[in-house]
């Protein structure tokens, strides 16, 4: 064994070497390590929280999504009710409107054959003149006679 | 070559540092400082050392530069990796806090770990290199030119390395147990008793005894290394001196060397920390 001056400037290298470590090597690195698992030790929380989060949304989402089918059943129902009722009424109202205008037709027909009849009958009594000038070969005076005629008339 | 080269004198040619030294009449190299005594330099182990120390802080330092809190790239991964393993050894090794021992165990294990690896370059590439630009740049004799391209097949470094952790160890016992507490340590165990006149005979076998198993830790920390090392080159230096032989036993001693090169850089750091830990404790 040799020991020699070597020695001393190892030492010193060594030293020099571990100082420098120390101060410019193991904080950077070990620090970039520990804020890195941190991070990921948070990033895992968040995600677990996250997918607590959509299970809570999912579970949301479905109960409103059943929420909105049976409302919508209950509007249907609603609206076939409301169908039904609307051509109820409106039958009802056509059914109406169909008397009033036969009832309008009847009294227009009753008042058409009413006049027809007057006519009628006046022009029977004309004719009934003329058949009486015929036969009396004179003309009837209508002034003079009409009370005979109004009452021929009647009679019709 | 001029003369002929035996088997033990290119042995030994592989195992001499290249040496530095001031004399009367200026630096001095090689041979001439065979007699300085301590002022020596091994200029092979002091310029691949720090070299591959500098390789180490550039290459983290530069991940530690880019570190992003973000998605990080391969290379930041692969430095993160072994800053992730250093730290978690640390934490569960390591009782109490301290800013010093990671940074340490990092640079003990990623340094020992690159200076091992110079193990796995061929014995003889480096050492022909530094031959052949001595003879032909500097006009030195091939032979007169070393090159010992493991620092830590040099007691100097792993003595260095050493020394260091023990006088962490010293500067810790004292930070946490103060100066009366690490005598304490040293001279009322493993014996103690209440009586006050066998405590006086106790007490210097205590300190004998605590003294060696203080010693003992950076001595065997430094030996350890260093026998490693030290062995597996001089095996690779056997291998490649037997010819073509050489070739696939060369490869399962490399395979099995990737092994000791690792293991030695980790039990470096893992005693490294344990023996602060033990220091740092307060409970004997």
């Amino acid at each position: 064994m040799n020991l020699n001056a070597t020695l001393i400037g190892e030492l010193i290298a060594f030293i020099v070497f571990v100082w420098f470590c120390m101060k410019f090597v193991w904080p950077p690195l070990n620090d970039a390590i520990e804020a890195r698992q941190k991070k990921i030790v948070d990033g895992l929380a968040a995600s677990d929280r996250a997918e607590k989060d959509l299970e809570l949304a999912q579970e949301k989402a479905t109960a409103q999504l059943k929420e909105a089918k049976s409302q919508a059943a209950e509007i249907i129902e609603a609206a076939k009710k409301r169908e039904t009722q609307i051509v109820e009424e409106a039958a009802v109202k056509a059914e109406a409107e169909k008397a009033k205008i036969l009832a309008a037709g009847h009294t227009e027909i009753e008042a058409e054959r009413n006049r027809a009849k007057e006519e009628l009958r006046q022009q029977v009594a004309l004719l009934a003149i003329a058949g009486a000038e015929k036969i009396l070969e004179r003309s009837i005076d209508a002034a003079a006679h009409s009370d005979i005629l109004d009452k021929f008339v009647a009679e019709l | 070559m001029a003369e002929e080269v035996t088997l033990s004198g290119h042995i030994q040619h592989h195992l001499t540092n290249a040496k530095m030294c001031s004399t009367e009449s200026g630096l001095a190299f090689n041979k001439a400082c065979s007699d300085s005594g301590f002022w020596t330099w091994h200029i092979d182990t002091l310029a691949w050392s720090i070299g591959l120390g500098i390789l180490f802080l550039a290459i983290f330092r530069s991940a530690a530069k880019k570190a992003t809190i973000g998605v990080p790239g391969k290379f930041q991964c692969f430095i993160e990796m072994i800053v992730d393993f250093v730290g978690d050894n640390v934490a569960k090794t390591f009782q109490g806090k301290s800013t010093l021992i990671a940074p340490l165990a990092l640079t003990i294990f990623v340094w020992v770990f690159l200076m091992n690896l110079m193990d796995l370059i061929p014995v003889d590439f480096l050492p022909a290199l530094a031959g052949f630009v001595g003879e032909s740049a500097f006009g030195m004799d091939s032979h007169d030119v070393y090159m010992k391209i493991v620092p830590t097949t040099d007691i100097n470094l792993t003595a260095a390395l050493a020394v260091g952790v023990f006088l962490l160890m010293v500067a810790y016992s004292v930070k946490i147990k103060g100066v009366s507490g690490f005598i304490k340590e040293l001279t009322l165990h493993p014996f103690s008793t209440d009586n006050k006149l066998a405590m006086v005979f106790l007490i210097p076998c205590n300190l004998l005894l605590e003294t060696i198993a203080l010693i003992a830790k950076p001595f065997s920390l430094a030996l350890r290394l260093f026998g490693n090392l030290y062995a597996g080159e001089l095996i690779f230096i056997l291998i490649g001196a037997i010819g073509l032989m050489q070739l696939p036993l060369h490869f399962v001693w490399a395979v099995f060397h990737i092994l000791v090169i690792v293991l030695q850089a980790f039990v470096f750091m893992m005693l490294t920390i344990v023996y602060l830990s033990m220091a740092s404790s307060d409970n004997h």
